[in-house]
């Protein structure tokens, strides 16, 4: 089943199902390989079997079939406390009764390091993530974000070589989350650990993770770099996960190479590129990025299709336009255009004409 | 600009200031009084709302205990009857039968008191005070007061050919000591002491010591007791804790069936269990397990005691811990788990030590209610299995010595307290979780 690549990594998971109650799969066959040093984000909707995936992998739960492989050993059959496995909590777990100090310690007693290592390690792990002066205090003591930074320590402290961390920045505000993402990603880097982080959100996805595996319905929708996965959905529903996306449904008209022509339910013809559509006459749902989409003639091509629009909302964001035009029956097309000089502010009623570059709009699989 | 706001200020006498500089609402009434009046009746109403049971527990409760701890050094009785033989024994030395004018004043005492109305009579509450320090005391008192009237001097002769008690120093000891409105007799009784010849407390001879001893198995039963309900309540809270909820409350109501069931109905069970032709041990015998010329005593003494009582108390083990397990997310053992530790561990270093408030609560629940357990004890305890509450029930009961009830009823109340106080000191109260 493992191909040879898959068995190169540090992480593999080979065939996994898990099944909770014997009649459904929560994880239907997944494969996946982890190398070493990579950041892996598992992205998917709640339900969509990507905690369950991260918890077969620290040991808590069971795979009801198939293997998962650490560094080439099979370990499904070896209880959580001798994976070696370093993990951070969705809501970080840190031991009340201890002081920081104590909660980073634990890890070292339990394999039995000795006390001037223990302090040694303890003063490094915390000074990692800045805390270094919240030593003696209680986690009750501390904010959600000093929190957080402590879990992290703590999973990091007895250096493991793979951390799992469960949507760990949760319970943090906006402003606090990024700032944790960039500094979560700079440890993983600088450390060279290899990172399997689970999240429902795309924005943290995109920003941090080497590879993304999109999950939904127990299966890895598509694994990919987060800038292919933006840029390229393979399906529809990654395409609509990820990122904000307009869709229309039409059906294949013409297919040369690297580009189709779709006709859309209201008529009017498209460019788009074929992805996961092989023949003419195929019912398709086409998808175009907000920012791909074009209203000024002259950066098109000369051959392009042009669709009529009419401009419902003109939404001023700052640094985007956002306007949300009725497009061949859709009111909800919106169009981003960047707060330029030369930009058109369309008002209410406008009509244009719209069109983008053939490989912008993914003509995808639609779903009945 | 600036100029008229000052003279409107002036005018107005302000708008949130009074002529004095003190704030004052836009009606122009002092902002410190309207704020009182506003939060009076805030005041009124949660006044109103505790009243009633404040009112219930200051007539059910706080005034009863007050009662009964001034019961225990109350001593109106050979003041209020003998008033004048006090006053002529005041310079009596106690070495020998008072002089002849003790026993005069005595006489006048007596026959006063043959004056009173039959209720209101004082002699005979005397004798009955006098029986607690000296038995035959009271029947010396009534034989002699039925023969008062009769009495001529030499009033010594008379006295002691009544009874003659009388002509004994002891007696008269007694009635000097005792001859005052407080009295701590009653609590030198209670920890085993006596009064000796030179009024010095001095211990009981060895087979009349009772309540130390008592309170010492009292001590040890609730110990005992606490550490049964634990190590069995702990397990079972913690299944019921990772239980779904659903299951948990079906099996709590196993756990609460002690509450539900009626005492009569409990112990009886509990006889036809544990008697010696009983299920029990006629199971142990028919299994081999014991001889049956060697059945086990299961009730009756301690082991009775103990087996009901913490059958009866588990709930108030069960529940502080259930509810403080419940709260204890099972991420702190993965927690524990992932960070390299054995189950074993985990359990011990991160999951039993947030258990701690949860235990507290339950022991201290357990064993207060169980130092002052009285029916479970009465009925299967047997001789061995008695605490120091059947023996204040059986002074009040039957002894009628009131007194010597209350002072041993404030001692097992100040025990407790000073025992509660310890474990805050220790542990805290402010940890606890009582559910």
């Amino acid at each position: 089943m493992a191909t040879a690549q898959e068995s190169e990594g540090f992480v593999v998971f080979d065939g996994v199902q898990k099944s909770y109650d014997g009649e459904t799969l929560v994880v239907k066959d997944l494969n996946l390989s982890v190398a070493k040093g990579e950041f892996l984000t598992m992205l998917g909707p709640s339900g969509s079997g990507k905690t369950t995936c991260l918890m077969m992998l620290a040991g808590f739960e069971t795979a009801t079939n198939g293997e998962i492989l650490l560094d080439s050993r099979p370990i499904n059959s070896v209880p959580p406390h001798k994976r070696g496995i370093g993990m951070v909590f969705q809501n970080y777990a840190l031991f009340p009764h201890m002081t920081v100090g104590e909660n980073l310690s634990f890890p070292l007693e339990v394999r039995g390091l000795g006390k001037s290592k223990r302090e040694e390690k303890i003063k490094r792990a915390l000074d990692m993530v800045q805390m270094g002066a919240f030593m003696s205090r209680r986690p009750a003591q501390l904010s959600g974000g000093q929190q957080q930074r402590i879990a992290l320590a703590r999973a990091l402290v007895f250096e493991p070589e793979l951390v799992l961390m469960d949507e760990p920045l949760g319970a943090l505000d906006k402003q606090l989350r990024e700032h944790m993402q960039f500094e979560i990603t700079r440890l993983a880097h600088d450390l060279g650990i290899t990172t399997v982080y689970v999240t429902h959100d795309q924005t943290e996805a995109l920003t941090m993770s080497d590879n993304v595996a999109v999950f939904d319905d127990g299966r890895i929708q598509q694994l990919d770099p987060p800038d292919v996965l933006y840029e390229e959905p393979s399906n529809s529903f990654v395409a609509q996960f990820i990122g904000e996306n307009n869709t229309m449904d039409g059906v294949i008209k013409e297919i040369k190479g690297e580009s189709c022509v779709v006709q859309l339910d209201g008529g009017a013809l498209i460019d788009a590129k074929p992805v996961n559509v092989s023949k003419v006459g195929e019912r398709t749902r086409v998808s175009i990025r907000p920012e791909r989409v074009e209203a000024n003639r002259d950066r098109l091509d000369a051959d392009a299709h042009l669709i009529d629009a009419e401009v419902m909302e003109f939404i001023y964001m700052g640094d985007v336009f956002r306007t949300r035009l009725k497009v061949a029956g859709n009111e909800n097309f919106i169009m981003k255009t960047r707060n330029a000089p030369d930009q058109i502010r369309h008002g209410r009623g406008d009509k244009v004409q719209i069109g983008w570059l053939p490989q912008d709009c993914r003509a995808l699989d639609c779903p009945a | 600009m600036a100029m008229a706001d000052a003279t409107q200020d002036d005018v107005q006498v302000g708008d949130t200031t009074d002529k004095r500089g003190r704030l004052v609402t836009s009606d122009g009434t002092p902002l410190r009084r309207a704020l009182e009046r506003s939060m009076r009746r805030r005041k009124l109403m949660a006044f109103a709302l505790v009243a009633p049971l404040l009112a219930f527990i200051l007539i059910f409760f706080a005034f009863p205990i007050a009662q009964m701890m001034w019961r225990s050094v109350d001593n109106p009785q050979i003041v209020n009857a003998v008033p004048r033989t006090l006053e002529a024994l005041q310079d009596w030395d106690g070495r020998d039968v008072p002089p002849e004018r003790v026993f005069a004043a005595l006489h006048a005492d007596m026959m006063e008191d043959l004056d009173r109305p039959r209720r209101e009579q004082r002699i005979g509450p005397m004798g009955i005070r006098l029986n607690y320090e000296l038995s035959a005391a009271r029947s010396a008192v009534s034989r002699t007061a039925r023969q008062v009237p009769n009495f001529e001097a030499p009033f010594r002769d008379a006295f002691t050919d009544a009874h003659r008690l009388w002509g004994q120093p002891e007696l008269w000891r007694v009635i000097q000591r005792e001859g005052r409105p407080l009295t701590m007799s009653y609590y030198v009784a209670a920890l085993d002491r006596e009064f000796d010849e030179d009024g010095s407390i001095v211990k009981r001879p060895e087979n009349r010591q009772i309540y130390v001893n008592l309170f010492g198995r009292t001590l040890a039963l609730s110990v005992t007791i606490t550490v049964m309900t634990f190590l069995l309540g702990f397990p079972i809270a913690y299944y019921l804790s990772i239980l779904p909820m659903r299951y948990a409350n079906l099996l709590m109501i196993a756990v609460l069936l002690p509450f539900w069931t009626s005492l009569l109905v409990r112990t009886s069970a509990w006889i036809v269990l544990l008697q010696q032709q009983g299920v029990l041990n006629t199971l142990f015998v028919n299994i081999g397990l014991i001889g049956d010329d060697n059945r086990l005593d299961l009730i009756y003494n301690q082991t009775g005691t103990i087996i009901a009582m913490t059958h009866i108390l588990l709930p108030f083990m069960v529940l502080p811990l259930y509810s403080v397990m419940r709260t204890i997310p099972p991420s702190y053992m993965r927690a524990a788990k992932s960070l390299g530790a054995t189950p074993t561990t985990a359990f011990r270093r991160v999951y039993f030590p947030q258990t701690l408030p949860g235990i507290g609560a339950g022991g201290v629940l357990v064993f207060i209610i169980s130092i002052g357990y009285y029916i479970t004890p009465a009925l299967v305890g047997g001789q061995s299995g008695r605490m120091i509450s059947n023996e204040i029930a059986r002074h009040i009961q039957q002894s009628l010595n009131w007194g010597l009830a209350a002072a041993l009823g404030s001692m097992l109340l100040v025990g407790v307290l000073l025992l509660y106080w310890l474990f805050n000191r220790l542990v805290g109260t402010d940890s606890l979780k009582f559910g």
